[in-house]
């Protein structure tokens, strides 16, 4: 589904990726794990053709969809309305779907976005996403200021995407234990490259993620 | 009475005026957050190439229409200028229309020349209530009611008008759904180019144009648009009307050369509310 070798991407002098290489396999949910300014963003911004690359290959195939950080709704449209727009590429523009999956929607559909509270406006922003029709969603921070309850819904919510619909899922996270539940399989990137990957279960017996990404051995072990 | 009824009448024709030029204001800065200070303009052009088109023996709606045209490819280029280089920041873009405009001064004095020049509209005139009212008035308000109707249309009920909305209100975002951003917002210049172009033909009839009628064009249209708050064109034909109307009844009842600095003064107690009350919602949100 994605296949990322050796990519490179500058921001003027800096460096902001420096030679990725990461693969995920149709109906996987994996991870990208890293602190602020690791690069992540740029990544799914490099995956959605928003920056260039440097040099590198990104190939995709099949539909992508990238739900940016901090929501990047359309503030003065109705929720409605932002669900729409998430169809541009696409024939099939009826939300009717979205709101069964997300009900809560339902009777926010005439309210602005720029209205609604962090949690219904993710859920806005992945309903967008997901308007698309994609077979990848790529979701950048989806737990970010978000109450644990919320975030532990919107992921069972996902979770049964992707074992219904076969949707592939590519989570960026800062917070490594909602990564770490929520995905098979992770990649952690530091400064611009990967630094560890290996399957859940694995990072979390990893010594250097206890401590880096999760807050050390003590609280990992609880 | 009937004093009184003529200066309404005349008011809101003018007013008509002003609100398709701010409605052109509002669509540009709709889809590109660019306020367009070449939106006078568009209107002098088109007027201009109306009377050029008639003096040389092309009917009438044909001339029009082609001078609509023309100041919806003023336009564009307008929009390949402010915003056809990525990532240009709006205010830059605002200078930039405002280049735009002052160059637009020479090609206009190098093809008109620089005295003021009209053009015989829709000929022959009816009594209302005792009032002699000219036939090019219900035309004007005829063709403004149908394009505000056509904005609202298109803007609030129609996919692409709400995908050039979201250009605006989240370039990034747009951009990631897919939208051309830069092709929405030369669109929206193109758009604004022909309402403007539409404002120029009306009007030119009602009172010869030169090359620098576009300032007090610009400050009446930027007026009734700050009075819609920048937002919703059909707000601006209520702006439009009423400041024509006001400026007409000031005209009318005191002395003619008040009336511009009646918009002037409106616009800056417009704003300064507006900015107050900016301020306060700053507040609220920290």
């Amino acid at each position: 589904m994605i296949s990322v070798e050796s990519l490179s991407v500058r921001y003027g002098a800096a460096t902001a990726l420096d030679g990725v290489s990461l693969h995920v396999a149709a109906g996987e949910k994996v991870a990208l794990i890293g602190a602020n300014g690791a690069g992540k963003s740029t990544l799914l911004n490099a995956l959605s053709g928003m920056v260039p690359k440097a040099s590198g290959q990104v190939s995709l195939s099949g539909r992508f969809a990238h739900v940016p950080e901090g929501r990047q709704l359309f503030p003065d449209l109705s929720v409605d309305d932002n669900l729409r727009l998430g169809a541009f590429r696409v024939r099939d523009r009826d939300p009717a779907w979205i709101y069964e999956l997300l009900p809560e929607l339902t009777r926010m559909r005439r309210q602005l976005a720029g209205s609604l509270s962090g949690g219904q406006q993710q859920m806005v922003a992945i309903g967008r996403g997901l308007m698309a029709r994609p077979d990848v969603l790529a979701i950048d921070e989806m737990s970010l200021g978000l109450a644990p309850i919320i975030v532990q819904q919107l992921a069972r919510r996902l979770s049964l995407l992707n074992e219904q619909r076969g949707l592939t899922l590519l989570l960026v996270e800062q917070s490594a234990r909602v990564a770490l539940s929520l995905c098979d399989r992770a990649y952690v990137l530091e400064t611009g490259r990967i630094v560890a990957q290996g399957s859940s279960a694995e990072l979390l017996d990893s010594p250097f993620v206890v401590s880096a990404y999760l807050g050390g051995p003590h609280e990992g072990a609880s | 009475m009937s004093a009184f009824l003529s200066y309404l009448i005349h008011g809101v024709c003018v007013g008509c005026g002003f609100a398709l030029i701010a409605s052109g204001i509002i669509i540009i800065y709709r889809v590109t957050r660019v306020v367009n200070l070449g939106q006078g303009m568009f209107a002098v052009v088109a007027g201009f190439t109306a009377t050029s088109l008639l003096g040389a023996g092309l009917p009438h709606v044909v001339s029009e229409l082609m001078a609509i045209l023309v100041a919806a490819a003023v336009g564009l280029l307008t929009g390949c200028v402010a915003i056809g280089k990525r990532g240009t920041h709006p205010q830059a873009s605002l200078i930039a229309t405002l280049g735009v405009g002052v160059f637009g001064y020479a090609v206009e004095i190098l093809t008109w020349g620089d005295q003021p020049r009209s053009f015989a509209g829709l000929t022959g005139a009816f009594e209302l209530m005792g009032v002699h009212v000219s036939t090019q008035y219900v035309l004007i308000l005829v063709v403004t009611l149908l394009v505000f109707g056509a904005l609202e249309l298109f803007f609030e009920g129609t996919y692409a008008g709400k995908a050039l909305t979201a250009c605006a209100s989240n370039p990034y975002a747009a951009a990631l759904q897919g939208i051309g951003v830069l092709r929405m917002g030369l669109f929206g210049f193109a758009l604004g180019g022909a309402l403007g172009g539409v404002a120029g033909v009306l009007l030119t009839p009602l009172q010869p144009i030169s090359y620098d009628s576009d300032v007090l064009l610009f400050v009446n249209g930027f007026a009734s648009a700050i009075l819609a708050g920048l937002t919703r064109p059909v707000f601006a034909l209520a702006g439009g009307v009423a400041l024509g109307v006001a400026e007409s009844m000031v005209a009318g009842y005191s002395k003619a050369s008040y009336q511009s600095s009646l918009a002037l003064l409106l616009t800056l107690a417009i704003l300064v509310v507006q900015a107050t009350r900016r301020q306060a919602l700053h507040t609220v949100e920290e």
